[in-house]
């Protein structure tokens, strides 16, 4: 099997507060192959988009890693030093914000923020960056990009302006695209365009894609696998159609379960009770155990750890138990 | 672009009409002219001859006609205490005003924005915070005790620097310049900081929080995504965000230096109009006070207008919604 293009090994970032260091991400371990695409769901503050950011390395103080590795086609790049790391962030590895109308500078020519990105990334002459940034603006699907390029952000739409985001986060043909909700800020037929062009850069570059989003609609379409995220911790990761259709996390189990469908019977969405803990108040054993209603005693002292199930890996003792009775 | 340049010039002429009644006021208001012309055993017949020849009998909007009419070709009448025309005395007085404007101004730019932008950058550190202290002197002390003091300090104590007047002044036409003589420039120094030293502060403040706003936003972190050098992200990008309200307030600050260099040009004897304006306050000269009056209100809305027009050339944003017809 070939080396993973990004591999995130027992990943932990703490925020430091002035009652103490919160951990954000606690102990996240996940690969992307070459050309797959891994979406990374959960509520809103489950460390999504934090994960994101540690990998490009860009969390801020009073943020910063407090553990593990992050390894980008087998280098380390966790520990490099601000100016190596720079030089890898919009060249190996491109990242697409959530807001398309607050991602760009509102005071340059679109073209000028697309030649100054190849410029700093190769060595490309003024001219021949420019003709790669039409061809990038052709591939990104912006009719006419000869005459676009010379236009200022505010000329755009917002499906457009997502579509000039994508084209400067692919300008160096960078081995890993993060996409951090790319699609919430824009509306539903615009959605499914923007995924469509993602998917289609990543197969036609082989490019690893990470796509943190908590539309679950969103990851059925578009990933091979995915991560569900609760609390700081992936709580399931596995092949996207085994974890939508045969969920084994019973926070997996909740998340699918409110996702409405069009077919079949009428049925109450299911819903999970109450809400995730804050990072300074989460409860010892298994941080989803008060919201759980399969909770048993040991979910409540001991910390599940990942355990592979088949193509699945779940952090749940109930799984646990479950591999234990059919080994026994 | 045209219909806002036209909108924009309507409303500067309003202005100018709403200073021009509270400058003619001043003369009504300030006692009879007359009196201040004839001596005091002048006959009534007398008096009543001249008040005619002057068409202070006429009705008040006549007058105020005649007054605003004459104003707006820069004629203000005959100051009492120079009996000379007002406006020759102000051209004369000009030139030394604006160069010590344009020169505290520049001053507090330069500083203001390096300092601001510094101290943006680098919050923590010592410099910044020394910064701050500084900033937090030239708001607080009075311009008179900053000018006094640098006095003591570079001209009575050092013996560097002169402590009042221009220097040597060489004409070019009606203008006169200290910039191209060294005691002229000498001159320059200690009034322009004394002057832009408020500015500066208020400049630098400024900078400072735009900057540290500006760093906050997406597309800066974006920009820091796709990898840009730090140099490019702080001076390509958010530099030039940070200044748009910088060139606002800078240029409308210009009109308030001039207006407070009457406090300078007295404490540094400095031959401009607004040591001109203290004398003429002294004097009960209101020809010369209600023309001061114009002339700054008229510098202010000029100055106005222009910064309206500069916006559209650096944000284009601005530029197209103001092209397409509303």
């Amino acid at each position: 099997m070939t080396e993973p293009v990004l591999s995130v090994r027992n990943l932990q970032v703490e925020f430091m507060t002035r009652r103490g260091a919160l951990r954000a991400i606690d102990d996240v371990s996940f690969d992307i192959a070459k050309g797959e695409v891994l979406g990374v769901v959960g509520e809103s503050g489950a460390g999504k988009s934090v994960t994101g950011m540690a990998v490009i390395g860009l969390i801020d103080p009073p943020g910063g890693l407090a553990g593990g590795e992050i390894h980008l086609s087998g280098t380390r790049i966790d520990n490099l030093p601000p100016e190596e790391m720079r030089r890898i962030r919009g060249k190996r590895i491109g990242m697409i914000f959530q807001d398309p109308l607050t991602s760009l500078n509102p005071l340059y020519r679109i073209g000028d923020q697309i030649v100054e990105t190849i410029r700093t990334h190769t060595s490309l002459s003024e001219r021949a960056a420019r003709r790669r940034a039409i061809d990038l603006l052709a591939e990104v699907g912006i009719p006419a990009p000869e005459k676009r390029i010379d236009g200022y952000p505010h000329e755009f739409s917002g499906g457009m302006r997502q579509r000039v985001v994508i084209a400067l986060a692919i300008c160096a043909e960078p081995e890993l695209i993060i996409a951090d909700e790319p699609t919430t800020a824009l509306d539903v037929s615009v959605q499914a365009q923007i995924i469509a062009l993602i998917k289609r850069l990543g197969r036609d570059h082989g490019t690893a894609v990470m796509l943190v989003t908590h539309d679950m609609g969103v990851i059925a379409e578009t990933s091979d696998r995915v991560a569900v995220m609760y609390a700081g911790r992936i709580a399931e990761i596995g092949p996207v159609q085994e974890v939508v259709r045969n969920p084994l996390h019973p926070y997996a189990k909740g998340l699918m379960g409110a996702i409405p469908t069009l077919s079949g019977e009428e049925t109450r969405l299911v819903q999970i009770p109450g809400t995730m803990p804050r990072l300074s108040a989460i409860p010892p054993g298994c941080s989803f155990n008060p919201r759980c209603a399969f909770a048993f005693e040991r979910c409540r002292i001991e910390r599940p750890e990942p355990i592979r199930q088949g193509t699945q890996a779940v952090a749940c003792h109930l799984c646990d138990a479950a591999a234990k009775d059919s080994a026994a | 672009m045209l219909a806002f340049t036209l909108r924009r010039a309507i409303q500067a002429l309003g202005v100018m009409i709403a200073v021009g009644i509270i400058a003619f006021a001043m003369f009504r208001f300030a006692g009879d002219p007359v009196n201040q012309i004839v001596s005091i055993d002048t006959a009534a017949a007398e008096r009543a001859a001249i008040r005619k020849s002057l068409g202070l009998d006429d009705p008040v909007i006549v007058q105020f006609g005649r007054y605003f009419a004459d104003a707006a070709q820069f004629k203000f009448g005959v100051s009492y205490q120079f009996r000379q025309p007002v406006t020759n005395l102000l051209m004369e007085r000009m030139p030394a005003t604006l160069e010590l404007a344009i020169c505290a101004t520049i001053f507090a730019m330069v500083f203001g924005i390096l300092m601001g932008v510094y101290s943006a950058l680098h919050r923590d550190g010592l410099l910044a915070k020394a910064f701050q202290t500084i900033s937090l002197i030239g708001i607080s002390l009075p311009t008179f005790l900053i000018g006094i003091l640098l006095i003591y300090l570079f001209s009575v104590t050092l013996g560097w620097l002169p402590s009042f007047g221009r220097g040597e002044v060489v004409r070019i036409g009606w203008w006169t310049t200290g910039l191209l003589t060294l005691s002229g420039l000498k001159a320059l120094i200690l009034p322009s900081i004394t002057l832009g030293l408020f500015q500066m502060t208020l400049i630098m403040r400024l900078v400072r929080a735009e900057m540290l706003e500006v760093l906050r936003t997406d597309y800066i972190r974006f920009a820091r995504a796709r990898g840009l050098t730090t140099r490019a992200i702080h001076f390509g990008h958010a530099l030039r965000n940070t200044l748009v309200p910088v060139i606002t307030v800078a240029g409308l600050q210009f009109g308030s230096v001039i207006a407070f260099a009457i406090i300078t040009e007295t404490v540094f004897q400095w031959p401009g109009m607004g040591l001109l304006f203290v004398q003429a306050v002294h004097n009960v000269d209101i020809p010369i006070m209600a023309a001061y009056l114009m002339m700054v209100s008229l510098i202010f809305v000029a100055i106005n207008f222009v910064v309206d027009i500069l916006y559209t050339v650096v944000d284009p944003r601005l530029r197209s919604t103001v092209s397409r017809p509303a």
